[in-house]
């Protein structure tokens, strides 16, 4: 071929060309979803509080809650089905955590307990927790020494 | 007689007919706008099997021995198996292989894979190695997306531009007797990269190799557009298949009146939400095997270019931040010669 492009100038061409992706009601939908799970949260929440739990116990019990639906609805089938409309308002919060572990680890059930599930539990919440873990260590050391 | 007539382009002495096809699919592509010309439809695509990666290998099986089955010919007289498929060491066509006792040669050829084995099939019988040969392709959308991508189960967005890959096989048997159709030409790829970076951009980084391809096969045979009925890409989808239009017009070459991809043909892309369209070495393997086929033995299409698309890459090669090198190879495929 005669006209031959290089990445610049093939990114330039192609430009016009990309779908635009629809920022504005992937935002909404982010900010509905991503809202109602945070309500879900506040209601457990509520509900722990009056019945007298102390606040660890409260923190707890809701994160506890929030990580068994997500993985129940991962475990039937609609969470993926959520994610495709709701983008990160179904990814940010804490069921969406739950629901990047226990995806692969159905995925690679095949696979067997130790180089299926074992292995890949953690393929995409790994990086998660490696980063976060780490981040917390860091800030933890910088209030220890200076607060 | 030179059978090369060109850096790229072979044209055979002797060409091989196509004798007979089989293109089986998954539930999803069963419900697209070619339905009616797929030989076999899954109800499950877990194909009664225990995992994708079994059932994906199961349609290899199922495509090969449809194929031969109506060629009407015994399988102990198929000189060479030809395969190839997505999955890592070409697992789905090797095994279907080891339970079909043909003599099996495994290709990589990504998308593009139907038109490599076509190529080979092809060759070694004009070449006088051979009389019958059988070349298969497949992919399976489950087993493609947990190699390359995220757990099914992992709410995650699709990009508008992604595409789908195609659930379903296509085996063609080639025979060096026969009455057409009859491949005639073949034009071999070269490894055409533009620099895109995105593995869910595939269209654009196939697009380039497929224009590539294309105008070489028209500059080494001295054929142009108007030669053909019908010029079909691979796996190139909406946005590829545009951008192919474009560069083809600034190599000199106005295809668009004549042109499709089978990522555009085999899904309904508003109706089953496929984004972009089709991918796979399934997509033109059962839209070859299947549609195409079929209009060519009705006589509807009597000039078939037929241009498998592959992008060659893989997940370790996108995480090291590769670009993706991309490759097409051509088949011209005539009902007289």
């Amino acid at each position: 071929m005669k006209n031959v492009m290089n990445s610049k100038e093939y990114e330039k061409f192609i430009q016009s060309k990309m779908p635009k992706p629809k920022t504005l009601k992937n935002c909404i939908m982010a900010f509905i979803v991503g809202g109602l799970f945070s309500d879900l949260g506040q209601l457990i929440t509520d509900v722990f509080k009056k019945n007298e739990f102390n606040a660890d116990q409260t923190a707890a019990g809701t994160a506890i809650i929030l990580v068994f639906l997500g993985a129940l609805l991962t475990g039937v089938g609609i969470y993926d089905r959520l994610g495709k409309f709701a983008g990160a308002g179904s990814i940010v919060p804490i069921t969406g955590f739950a629901n990047s572990i226990v995806s692969p680890a159905m995925e690679f059930k095949r696979e067997g307990f130790v180089f299926g599930v074992g292995a890949r539990m953690f393929t995409v919440a790994g990086p998660v927790l490696i980063y976060g873990i780490s981040t917390s260590i860091i800030i933890g050391i910088i209030h220890y020494l200076f607060f | 007689m030179q059978k090369k007539i060109g850096k790229q382009t072979v044209k055979l002495q002797n060409p091989p007919t196509i004798t007979s096809t089989y293109a089986i699919v998954g539930p999803k592509e069963g419900q697209g706008p070619l339905a009616e010309f797929f030989d076999q439809i899954l109800e499950d695509d877990y194909f009664g099997e225990e995992s994708w990666e079994k059932a994906e290998s199961k349609l290899i099986k199922e495509a090969v021995k449809g194929a031969i089955k109506s060629s009407g010919l015994d399988i102990g007289k198929i000189d060479y198996m030809f395969a190839g498929d997505l999955l890592n060491q070409i697992i789905s066509s090797s095994f279907a292989a080891r339970a079909l006792q043909i003599p099996f040669i495994g290709l990589y050829g990504a998308c593009s894979t139907m038109a490599v084995s076509l190529s080979m099939g092809a060759m070694v019988i004009d070449g006088g190695f051979a009389e019958n040969t059988v070349c298969v392709t497949s992919s399976h959308f489950s087993s493609a997306e947990r190699q390359y991508r995220f757990p099914l189960e992992q709410g995650v967005q699709r990009p508008p531009y992604a595409q789908w890959t195609v659930t379903g096989s296509g085996a063609a048997v080639l025979t060096k007797y026969g009455e057409g159709p009859y491949i005639t030409h073949i034009t071999t790829g070269k490894i055409v990269d533009f620099g895109i970076k995105d593995a869910n951009n595939m269209g654009a980084a196939m697009a380039p190799a497929a224009v590539d391809t294309i105008s070489a096969h028209f500059n080494e045979t001295g054929r142009n557009p108007g030669y053909y009925d019908l010029i079909v890409t691979g796996d190139l989808a909406t946005i590829g298949r545009e951008i192919t239009i474009d560069l083809l017009k600034k190599e000199g070459y106005y295809i668009e009146a004549i042109y499709n991809d089978c990522g555009c043909m085999i899904f309904d892309n508003i109706k089953q939400d496929t984004h972009a369209g089709g991918s796979g070495c399934g997509c033109s393997a059962v839209v070859l095997n299947g549609y195409l086929y079929n209009q060519m033995k009705k006589g509807d299409i009597k000039k078939l270019l037929f241009v498998a698309t592959g992008a060659l890459l893989s997940p370790i090669s996108s995480w090291q931040g590769e670009s993706i090198p991309s490759i097409a190879h051509a088949i011209a495929i005539e009902s007289t010669i």
